[in-house]
């Protein structure tokens, strides 16, 4: 299992550095001189200022050196300071990223607590009504954009319920019930699109899985069908949910990015459209590398997981 | 008939919409009722249909609703009246002219792109297929990294840098989506090259283009297709996000996701700001989900009612 761990770890090494080049270069190498923008249209800055400028964002030098550069104050935890206000990118970053997570983390959750028993029920009701709703349901909530989402919700809430969430990001250390209720629908809206796919996928699964011979054998030897549906099918069928919901991860980090910014709570996905608007390179470049960063994480974790629900696969 | 879940979040990479096997094509031969009893498939006619009738509007649309989308009026913020169907925006301009412009774009965006990332990626695939080795390794390695970045992240960071506006969001898209057709064109070249008839090509002394045009390509026309329309779709949406972040189709042009992000200032006194465009958004992506589900469920028999589609599993 050891052994499994460090090699699918190792394994994520060489994605993450291709991220870290990969990154590097897209700012660099898309058309528009960053000192050029920056100064935009004063003609009066002379190329000394604007060689002073370059080397205080470290954009001087061969491409190399300016990577090296980079990438070396990024592994001690230095991104470098951001144009807009002179503060730390490292700080900005992490101020934003508990919002980021919680998010995601509330999403996920009710993305499989609700998608999980709806797929099972619409596996063992195979072709009835409900059934049949349950897979419409799920291309529905696929095709749902979540600031539509978000937006219909905060018409029915503000509309039906008279409520608004509250607009200034509460802190979870300081009112926790309120920062729940600021995050509630937020995560609600970026929740519907994994649940659909959570939910069509075990009911694909959990479909395969009734077919199986040992359900039959349980069956026949007189276990009784609930109990048959949650110990043994419903466990082998969760087993490929794992590998979906990390690929999910990502989605729900570009959800979040977007909602983030309906609701007004400064995550990464908020920070990084204002430097996107503010020409805010270091920002970009850290805010976009620790979403990549997040999201390798997660598939770690979800191969690790998958080798500790499927000892076949660690075994390999 | 089969209408089992086997779509999966679009950007996402492996498995998914991107495992599309070929081996299953060479079916064995139908009876032609068998042949014509799968095409009776609801959810594929339901999103055809949408997907049509999305065209029509595009296309006809403006030639049967003739007010101009950007004609400004003092009568601002009506309710929808047959005058104003979908009613009127916070300058007075008619919101179901304003939707029937939107289509145009998204519809003119969708294809643009999807057009950039199937040229490339069929190109790519075709390379790291074909070559393996060094060429593989490497174009895969890109493909990966690519992966490594949640596409709507990466569009959005791509839009931004290249200049918020239409065209740039059609690139971003396009770039975006591409490592998808590259990997599953990949994989197919792969399975297809490993056939028997493959080989036969080769030692009878057919050259490398010979065997591409005449077995490979045959071959991978029927995941494209799926992966055609499922990406449609994901387009679509994609183009939505970035207006309604202002970074796609600029303002005063109407787009969906652009019409939205204006809307959300006013969704208390004019609700039908918010809910016709985010509708029309819904139901052409849900029309190109519907079709690819059907699609697929035609096109692969792989995937058939017993196996419910479970795709991922490794």
């Amino acid at each position: 299992m050891g052994g499994y761990i460090l090699k699918r770890t190792l394994f994520a090494i060489p994605t993450l550095i291709g991220v870290t080049i990969g990154i590097f270069l897209m700012v660099r190498l898309l058309p528009g001189d960053i000192i050029d923008i920056l100064f935009g249209g004063d003609l009066s800055a002379s190329e000394e200022v604007k060689d002073r400028a370059r080397e205080q964002l470290g954009l001087n030098g061969s491409y190399p050196e300016q990577y090296w550069r980079w990438i070396s104050g990024v592994v001690q935890g230095d991104f470098g300071f951001s144009l807009r206000n002179t503060e730390p990118v490292s700080a900005v970053i992490l101020d934003a990223l508990p919002i980021t997570l919680e998010l995601m983390i509330l999403a996920l959750l009710i993305a499989v607590l609700v998608g999980v028993p709806l797929g099972v029920l619409s596996a063992v009701k195979r072709d009835s009504a409900h059934d049949y709703a349950a897979r419409v349901g799920g291309l529905v909530g696929v095709s749902i954009p979540s600031f539509w989402l978000a937006t219909l919700f905060l018409l029915f809430t503000s509309r039906a319920l008279g409520w608004v969430p509250p607009l200034n990001y509460i802190s979870p250390l300081d009112d926790p019930i309120g920062n729940l209720s600021q995050f509630i629908l937020p995560s609600l809206s970026i929740s519907v699109f994994t649940m659909a796919i959570v939910m069509r996928m075990v009911r694909a699964t959990m479909l395969e899985v009734l077919g199986q011979d040992y359900v039959r054998t349980a069956r026949a030897k007189g276990v009784d069908r609930r109990t048959v549906i949650s110990k043994h099918a419903l466990r082998n069928a969760l087993i490929p949910v794992i590998t979906i919901v990390g690929f999910e991860i990502g989605i729900l980090i570009g959800g979040a990015a977007i909602v983030e910014i309906i609701f007004g709570l400064p995550g990464i996905g908020y920070v990084l459209l204002q430097a996107i608007f503010g020409r805010d390179y270091p920002v970009i470049q850290a805010a976009t590398l620790l979403i990549a960063f997040i999201f390798i994480f997660a598939n770690l974790l979800v191969d690790v997981l998958y080798g500790v629900v499927d000892p076949r696969i660690s075994q390999e | 008939m089969s209408t089992s879940g086997n779509f999966e979040a679009p950007l996402v990479p492996e498995g998914g919409p991107t495992d599309l096997r070929t081996e299953t094509w060479t079916s064995a031969p139908m009876s032609r009722r068998d042949r014509l009893g799968k095409w009776r498939n609801p959810i594929g006619i339901v999103g055809g249909g949408i997907v049509l009738f999305n065209l029509l509007v595009a296309v006809l649309g403006p030639q049967i609703w003739r007010l101009d989308p950007n004609a400004l009026d003092y009568l601002r913020f009506e309710s929808p009246s047959w005058a104003h169907p979908m009613g009127t925006d916070e300058l007075g301009r008619d919101t179901l002219a304003r939707i029937i412009h939107g289509a145009q774009v998204s519809l003119q965006v969708g294809l643009i792109a999807v057009t950039i990332a199937f040229i490339g990626g069929v190109l790519f695939g075709l390379l790291a297929g074909y070559y393996k080795g060094i060429v593989d390794g490497a174009l895969m390695r890109i493909v990966d990294v690519m992966f490594a970045l949640p596409g709507i992240i990466l569009a959005i960071v791509i839009a931004g840098l290249l200049g918020p506006n239409r065209r740039n969001a059609m690139i971003a898209i396009g770039i975006v989506i591409l490592p998808a057709f590259a990997r599953v064109v990949r994989g197919a070249v792969l399975e297809v090259m490993g056939f028997p008839f493959t080989e036969s090509a080769r030692a009878l002394g057919a050259s490398g283009r010979w065997i591409m045009w005449k077995h490979v390509i045959p071959n991978i026309t029927a995941p494209l297709l799926v992966l055609v329309t499922v990406y449609l779709s994901v387009a679509i949406l994609a183009e939505a996000a970035l207006s309604f972040l202002g970074l796609g189709t600029q303002p005063p042009e109407a787009s969906w996701g652009g019409m939205l992000s204006v809307a959300r200032t006013y969704v208390e006194i004019a609700p039908w700001m918010s809910i016709f465009p985010g509708a029309a958004i819904m139901i052409v992506v849900l029309g190109f989900n519907f079709l690819g589900d059907g699609l697929r469920d035609i096109l692969d028999p792989r995937l058939g009612p017993h196996v419910g589609g479970a795709s991922d599993k490794k």
